[in-house]
């Protein structure tokens, strides 16, 4: 892949320096300006490695939206990851190890949730929570997130498969793993709105999204997935489904991280066929006059604090839950600000990076606390977790709030 | 099905602002599309309306040069300068009266964070390069520092920022034959950063006034190494890196620590003024109603016919990362920028309108873009659609392109903005017009 007019294209302007979070707080981190054109740069020359500093970075992607010359940074730090885990990283070390295991969360939780209590019993243990810090380098400060008791996928199964039959409206959900594992009432949401809209649903069969595995470097890891995903979603958009996915890192890492990383056959056409699952309905039907219907003091609707993920922002949807909510009556969404949550997917769960998690975090924990509601709203699982773990705040998905609103109430679609 | 309201704007500039603000206070829910954050962020803060007349007798003069503006001056009142301008030029086609409600829908959006709305007269701004710019409005945070002020000046820059050196900059305003002693110095910046710290991260170690070590502050300690140059000076001025959105109490702590006032000095990309604009511009469009998508470009349209066979656009186009998501409205508003924001592209044989293909005035050879100087006249300087009196672009027989389409901003050709130092005054003045002619139309 040759990144050489994405390097040429940075006139060094350093507005990607002032977008990065991590940046701002850690001062060992140069900034995605040399993790991006300059570390390129740089390795083009024999001998010279990677500078290890590019495992500082988050992969938060806020430099893309920040560069007014439309320099692919993520693309770069992802490629430049991967080479220096590929090249420099012992594949012995802990922290190898470790980023591995927080890569490859889904396989881990594949075998954790066949037996969801006693897996939340033992996780949620404080010695064992110290033996993962001393251990594997995963910090004792989280609390594990717990395993529903059945999955999103065997609830599918047990139930059947689809309500909804159309030709017409047909979309293939891309629920990730935390949704299928862990939020699986974010999936069922879906599920009830997008049926209560007319939409057939399929589950295609699936792996994780990647990002976990784009932010540790784990590329063969991501290309894995990525094969399995973009052939089972290519089938599902051949037979007429649009591919929906209620998490916006997964839809970013379909969208943007595929094409710019990988060239399998069909890549192309399930990006451009790939939506988030609240931009696909506003797209596609009339969301606002229902809700303009219903009053939210009826049927027990909280107020919300929103934050929008970085990759939800990445994408320009930081604005659609906001802007959606405006029209349900009895309720104020306040929007907690532009800062990132700090925790960026598996950042925040390592030992080293806790702190500056935290310290990121902190802008938006005190809008969330000045906002006039106490439970939060977001589009990203590990930004929930992130908020939950600051403000101690119950957090819905927008899926939820719109499930509660024209789903619950008898409100005409 | 597409995401439906009555007017898009294309753009989120300062003239995509203004014209979204424009339309929204007519009446209009508007959506406005931004390829990229806000340029807003990267740009000054100042407002400049008119600070040098480029009057139709200069053009096309021999090599150019510098010439009659120079001579002539910068403008004390921009109002004065417009009957002047070519017949071309923006202000002339809509007129001076919309230069001041452009003005005042800006004093109304910004509030209490600007100054200069008090007087028609431009406000000379000391720059980073020791220039005095003629500009209509200006942060607060500049106010104390304007060079018609006869106090004496201590310019303080920092190692770590060096957009900025005090000393030079000091020199040239004295050079210049500003009407008060300047001098300049550099000192370190208090605490522990990188020696490539962005500034972002400098302005809110003041803003939070972090600890600095021993025992003292980043503002406590910042004092204490101005303090030995200050002389007799009567007001300190620094780079505008004096907190995010908390300058006014950074700004107060200062000067009370310091004993006089303390005032910014505009700054090169990335600019805080620039950024601390755009979210209060964008706060304004937020509180009006308007809904917001940024970082992805309109990238293609449709139009459909109207009863009397002119065409009207229908929907536009996004981006997403390869999906092409559908924009409807009935009015559509390009506030994209000229050839530096992309608006305007070129190739070795023509410059054209990027998003909708509009006619662009040029000469057809090539060479007749430019002239030799680099400050000279250039014909690609006026490069832009032509627009009525009522914003709408016009095509080659002047006529509008589209039914339903106006044009705001660096995209409108007919004046060198950069010569005449008027590219915001530009962006509102024809913003609002752009906005209030499509909120009149749905």
């Amino acid at each position: 892949m040759d990144l050489r007019p994405g390097a040429d294209s940075c006139y060094k302007c350093t507005s990607c320096d002032t977008s990065c979070p991590v940046a701002e707080v850690d001062d060992s981190f140069p900034g995605p300006k040399f993790q991006g054109p300059e570390q390129w740069r740089l390795k083009r020359k024999e001998d010279t490695e990677i500078d290890d500093s590019i495992t500082g970075c988050s992969n938060c992607m806020r430099c893309d939206g920040a560069c007014p010359s439309d320099v692919p940074l993520s693309q770069m730090h992802n490629t430049a990851r991967g080479e220096y885990v590929d090249n420099q990283m012992t594949k012995l070390s802990r922290e190898y190890l470790r980023n591995r295991i927080l890569a490859n969360y889904g396989t881990l939780a594949g075998i954790g949730s066949k037996v969801p209590r006693l897996t939340n019993a033992i996780m949620g243990n404080s010695l064992v929570q110290k033996l993962n810090e001393r251990v594997l380098g995963i910090t004792a400060e989280r609390d594990f997130p717990e395993f529903a008791d059945q999955t999103f996928r065997s609830w599918w199964k047990q139930r059947g498969g689809p309500n909804v039959e159309s030709d017409e409206k047909r979309i293939a959900y891309f629920h990730g793993d935390y949704a299928n594992y862990n939020t699986v009432e974010v999936a069922k949401a879906l599920v009830r709105v997008y049926e209560a809209f007319g939409y057939e649903i399929l589950v295609p069969d699936q792996r994780c999204s990647g990002t976990p595995m784009f932010a540790n470097g784990m590329l063969d890891d991501a290309r894995r997935s990525a094969a399995v995903n973009v052939e089972s979603l290519g089938d599902a958009i051949e037979q007429g489904y649009d591919v929906v996915a209620s998490c916006t890192s997964c839809s970013m890492a379909l969208r943007q991280e595929y094409p710019e990383l990988f060239d399998f056959e069909g890549t192309e056409t399930v990006a451009a066929n790939t939506y988030d699952a609240l931009e696909y309905l506003l797209i596609n039907e009339n969301v606002i006059d229902p809700l303009s219907e219903v009053d939210a003091a009826d049927h027990d609707i909280p107020d919300f604090a929103y934050h929008a993920p970085c990759h939800s922002r990445n994408q320009g949807l930081d604005r659609q839950a906001v802007e959606l909510f405006r029209h349900l009556d009895g309720v104020d969404v306040a929007d907690v600000g532009d800062s990132c949550s700090g925790i960026s997917g598996t950042y925040g769960w390592k030992e080293e990076k806790y702190e500056y998690s935290m310290e990121i975090g902190e802008e938006m924990f005190e809008h969330m606390e000045h906002a006039a509601g106490e439970t939060g709203m977001t589009e990203c699982p590990t930004c929930s977790m992130q908020m939950e773990h600051g403000t101690g705040y119950e957090i819905d998905h927008p899926l939820q709030v719109l499930e509660a609103a024209l789903v619950d109430t008898d409100v005409e679609i | 099905m597409a995401i439906e309201s009555d007017v898009v704007v294309v753009g989120g500039g300062l003239a995509g602002a203004t014209a979204a603000l424009s339309a929204a206070r007519g009446g209009a829910h508007v959506h406005l599309i931004s390829a990229n954050e806000s340029t807003l962020r990267q740009a000054s803060g100042l407002i400049d309306a008119l600070g040098y007349p480029v009057a139709d007798a200069d053009r096309g003069a021999e090599g150019g040069g510098a010439g009659a503006d120079a001579a002539a001056g910068p403008l004390a009142d921009p109002f004065a300068g417009v009957d002047d301008l070519p017949a071309d030029h923006p202000y002339r086609l809509v007129g001076a009266d919309a230069l001041r409600k452009g003005l005042g829908l800006f004093d109304d959006a910004v509030g209490d964070l600007y100054r200069g709305g008090h007087t028609d007269r431009n406000a000379l701004v000391a720059t980073t390069s020791g220039r005095a710019k003629p500009t209509a409005r200006y942060p607060r945070s500049m106010a104390p520092g304007l060079v018609s002020d006869e106090r004496s000046t201590l310019l303080v820059g920092f190692e770590a920022a060096t957009d900025f050196d005090a000393p030079l900059a000091a020199e040239r305003l004295s050079a210049a034959g500003v009407p008060f002693d300047v001098d300049g110095v550099t000192v370190a910046f208090p605490g522990e950063y990188r020696a490539d710290a962005a500034v972002t991260r400098l302005a809110h170690a003041l803003e939070r006034d972090e600890d600095a070590g021993g025992d003292r502050t980043t503002r406590q300690r910042l004092a204490d190494r101005v303090r030995p140059h200050l002389d007799d000076d009567e007001r300190v001025g620094f780079p505008a890196i004096l907190g995010d959105s908390h300058v006014e109490e950074v700004r107060a702590d200062l000067s009370e620590r310091l004993g006089v006032e303390v005032f910014e000095v505009p700054t090169g990309p990335p600019s805080l003024p620039g950024i601390r604009l755009s979210d209060r511009l964008f706060e304004a469009l937020d509180d009006a109603g308007v809904s917001m998508t940024t970082g992805t470009p309109v990238v293609d349209f449709e139009t459909e016919e109207d009863g009397a066979g002119d065409d009207r656009i229908d929907r536009v186009f996004i981006d997403r990362n390869g999906a092409r998501i559908p924009y409807a409205a009935e009015q559509f508003v390009l506030a994209t920028g000229g050839l530096v924001g992309k608006g305007l592209g070129s190739d070795r044989e023509r410059a054209t309108e990027a998003v909708f293909g509009c006619h662009v005035p040029q000469p057809d050879d090539r060479m007749e873009w430019s002239e030799g100087g680099a400050f000279a006249d250039h014909a690609f300087a006026r490069f832009g659609v032509r627009i009525d009196g009522r914003g709408r672009p016009l095509d080659a027989d002047r006529a509008p392109e589209f039914g339903n389409l106006t044009a705001a901003g660096g995209v409108v050709g007919g004046a060198d903005v950069a010569r005449e130092k008027s590219a915001s005054g530009v962006s509102l003045a024809t913003g609002l017009v752009a906005g209030r002619t499509a909120a009149e139309e749905v």
